[in-house]
């Protein structure tokens, strides 16, 4: 059943439209539990839409096994996603920065209110984001430290690779997920892939997960897949590679490659004068799990995360 | 007057982009003024020119007080200025979002860094800055609650309005924000234009700041004494949003006073040539921010209105 969150009239005869897809079985008892699947907050992370296509087709075909309510939301900004804009155009402002909104606030700030408002009062949330164009990211959970107690158990049923507990920050109290959770939504952030693309084998490890995740909470009582134990980071420190010059990237490891301390991880080059500016090196031994994908970099840009490192 | 360069990144392609500074006086580092950090803030960078080239010829006539030094850079982001990008050339992250910065971070945290390493010691600290959302003010100091600002010293600047506000958890990342932590009394000198050239308006910011700088002792400046401020804080200030979207009529002007019912601004038909919807203001007050894009979605905010305050 596809109804609107949220309506707000655009200037030449368009509506700005955020819709989801309630699927549900076909006799309510009163006491469904309720998750939601949201993506697409950034315009330019994909990663969603074919998780969101998957899920439902695959309810879709077995609704006998749906025991539960299942809000799919692919696209919550639209003109983002459609006019290849990150953040929500017109504005030039992140959507993830500005819960949790107002009701009486600038458009935005509506938009806002009224998504966490559709949300509110369901049992689970996972919010699917896929990294930017610059970097590539392996399906992992990110929590928010303060959280972790709560959510480190529902993160480990997602089949992700890593699940990577951060300290807390202040400017992350504007995301949808931690308002969502200060609202006793247990909510897990998601990250993998890249921008701007989707990459189907992730795809797919997720919906395993989210159906894993379902029959855990009795939302699906069909067969769940079985699932891989993640990484944790709690156990081991992240390190982060950053460019200390500008150039062009050019990796000679893969994401998710285990690798040695001291190891070359590619080399930042100089296309004009034939020399190479930097050979990047591992900080430590671990896990590549974030991992440079567009090739142009300044100083300070990011190359690579490695989970590993002593604590 | 002593021209450094602050700040250089290299660039894989383009020129390095160096920011620049200007420094006058010798001693004490008693002002810092900032203009543009976004690459569209085209008046913040005028404004800034124009103090620079007043504090030259005061300095010439030996009108900067002893053991005091001012340092004002007009650019932070001259790479996104010279492409037309109000955010980061490469990820379009904000740089008034990254302060304090980190020199070990990315790029913009690096920029970030690079700036408020010079620019943290000073007594005040004065940025040029510009709002989100399209529109006009009347020019006003903005200051955000910290517990360390200070309204009675904002009023010396002369200017009409002192806006407090409460900061949001993103505000925590600008530089306004950083400076009250640093001890820098910070305030954000808005003036009424951004992307075009408002000479009046500049003209005023300019003299606003020497009317500052006097009154703290930093220079020596005759002026016209300005106005005892106004003290609002933002929720002093009532927002007057659409009903509906279309092409944009704007009746009245940030400083216009209006009464309860007057007719504000109306909204026409983008086919059709109708007025659809009159904007009808809900309060008597004085005109803060007014819309100017010429066209206009549905519940957006197109004044504020300073309640119940008479011309």
């Amino acid at each position: 059943m596809i109804e609107t969150v949220v309506s707000i009239g655009l200037a030449v005869d368009e509506k700005m439209i955020i819709k989801k897809n309630r699927l549900q079985p076909a006799n309510l008892k009163g006491n469904e539990k309720r998750i939601c699947i949201v993506t697409g907050i950034h315009g330019d992370e994909l990663e969603g839409q074919y998780v969101c296509y998957e899920i439902t087709k695959k309810i879709s075909e077995n609704i006998q096994f749906l025991n539960g309510i299942v809000d799919i939301y692919p696209a919550l900004n639209p003109l983002g996603i459609d006019s290849v804009h990150r953040g929500m155009p017109t504005f030039d402002l992140d959507m993830n920065r500005i819960f949790p909104g107002s009701e009486n606030g600038a458009m935005p700030e509506y938009v806002a209110a009224k998504i966490i408002e559709d949300i509110d009062g369901s049992d689970m949330c996972i919010d699917l984001h896929s990294s930017n164009i610059f970097l590539r990211e392996i399906p992992q959970v990110r929590i928010s430290e303060h959280m972790a107690e709560k959510l480190v158990p529902y993160a480990k049923l997602l089949n992700v690779d890593v699940i990577w507990v951060h300290p807390v920050s202040t400017v992350l109290e504007s995301t949808l997920t931690y308002n969502l959770n200060n609202k006793n939504i247990p909510t897990l952030l998601v990250e993998m892939g890249v921008g701007m693309r989707i990459t189907k084998g992730y795809g797919d490890q997720l919906v395993d997960g989210i159906f894993n995740l379902m029959k855990e909470m009795n939302i699906w009582i069909g067969k769940a897949p079985v699932v891989r134990e993640p990484i944790i980071s709690t156990e081991k420190e992240v390190e982060f590679v950053n460019a200390k010059s500008s150039g062009i990237f050019m990796p000679c490891v893969g994401i998710l490659n285990m690798i040695k301390k001291g190891d070359s991880m590619g080399e930042i080059l100089n296309p004009l004068t034939g020399k190479i500016e930097e050979k990047v090196i591992s900080p430590c031994d671990g896990i590549i799990f974030t991992l440079r994908e567009y090739p142009v970099v300044y100083e300070g840009s990011l190359i690579a995360r490695v989970l590993g490192g002593l604590k | 007057m002593k021209k450094e360069i602050l700040f250089t990144l290299k660039s894989p392609n383009r020129d390095d982009m160096r920011i620049a500074g200007y420094k006058f006086g010798k001693g004490d580092k008693a002002a810092c003024i900032v203009g543009a950090i976004r690459g569209n803030e085209i008046q913040q960078l005028y404004t800034c020119s124009q103090l620079i080239k007043t504090l030259t010829k005061l300095e010439q006539r030996g009108a900067i007080s002893k053991d005091r030094e001012i340092l004002v850079i007009p650019c932070v982001n001259p790479h996104s200025m010279n492409i037309g990008k109000r955010f980061w050339t490469m990820d379009n992250t904000d740089i008034n979002r990254m302060f304090p910065g980190n020199v070990e971070g990315e790029t913009t945290q690096r920029i970030a860094n690079g700036v408020f390493e010079q620019v943290k010691e000073y007594a005040y600290g004065i940025q040029f800055t510009s709002f989100y959302m399209p529109g006009d003010f009347i020019p006003h100091i903005r200051m955000m609650e910290t517990g360390y600002h200070s309204p009675s010293l904002a009023n010396l600047f002369g200017l009409q309005y002192v806006l407090t506000r409460k900061p949001k958890p993103f505000d925590t990342m600008t530089l306004n924000y950083n400076w009250q932590l640093w001890n820098t009394s910070a305030f954000s000198l808005y003036t009424n234009a951004t992307d075009q050239i408002d000479e009046v308006s500049a003209k005023h910011a300019v003299v606003a700041v020497l009317r500052f700088l006097t009154r703290m002792g930093v220079i020596k400046y005759n002026s016209h004494s300005g106005y005892i401020a106004s003290v609002l804080q933002e929720e002093d200030l009532l927002s007057v949003k659409t009903k509906a979207g279309g092409i944009y009529r704007r009746l009245k002007n940030p400083g216009d006073g209006v009464e309860r019912g007057d007719i504000l601004g109306e909204i026409i038909h983008p086919y059709e040539g109708e007025v659809i919807e009159q904007v009808i203001s809900p309060t008597d007050g004085i005109i803060f921010f007014a819309h100017t894009s010429p066209v206009v979605m549905e519940n957006v905010v197109v004044y504020k209105i300073i309640r119940r305050l008479h011309e």
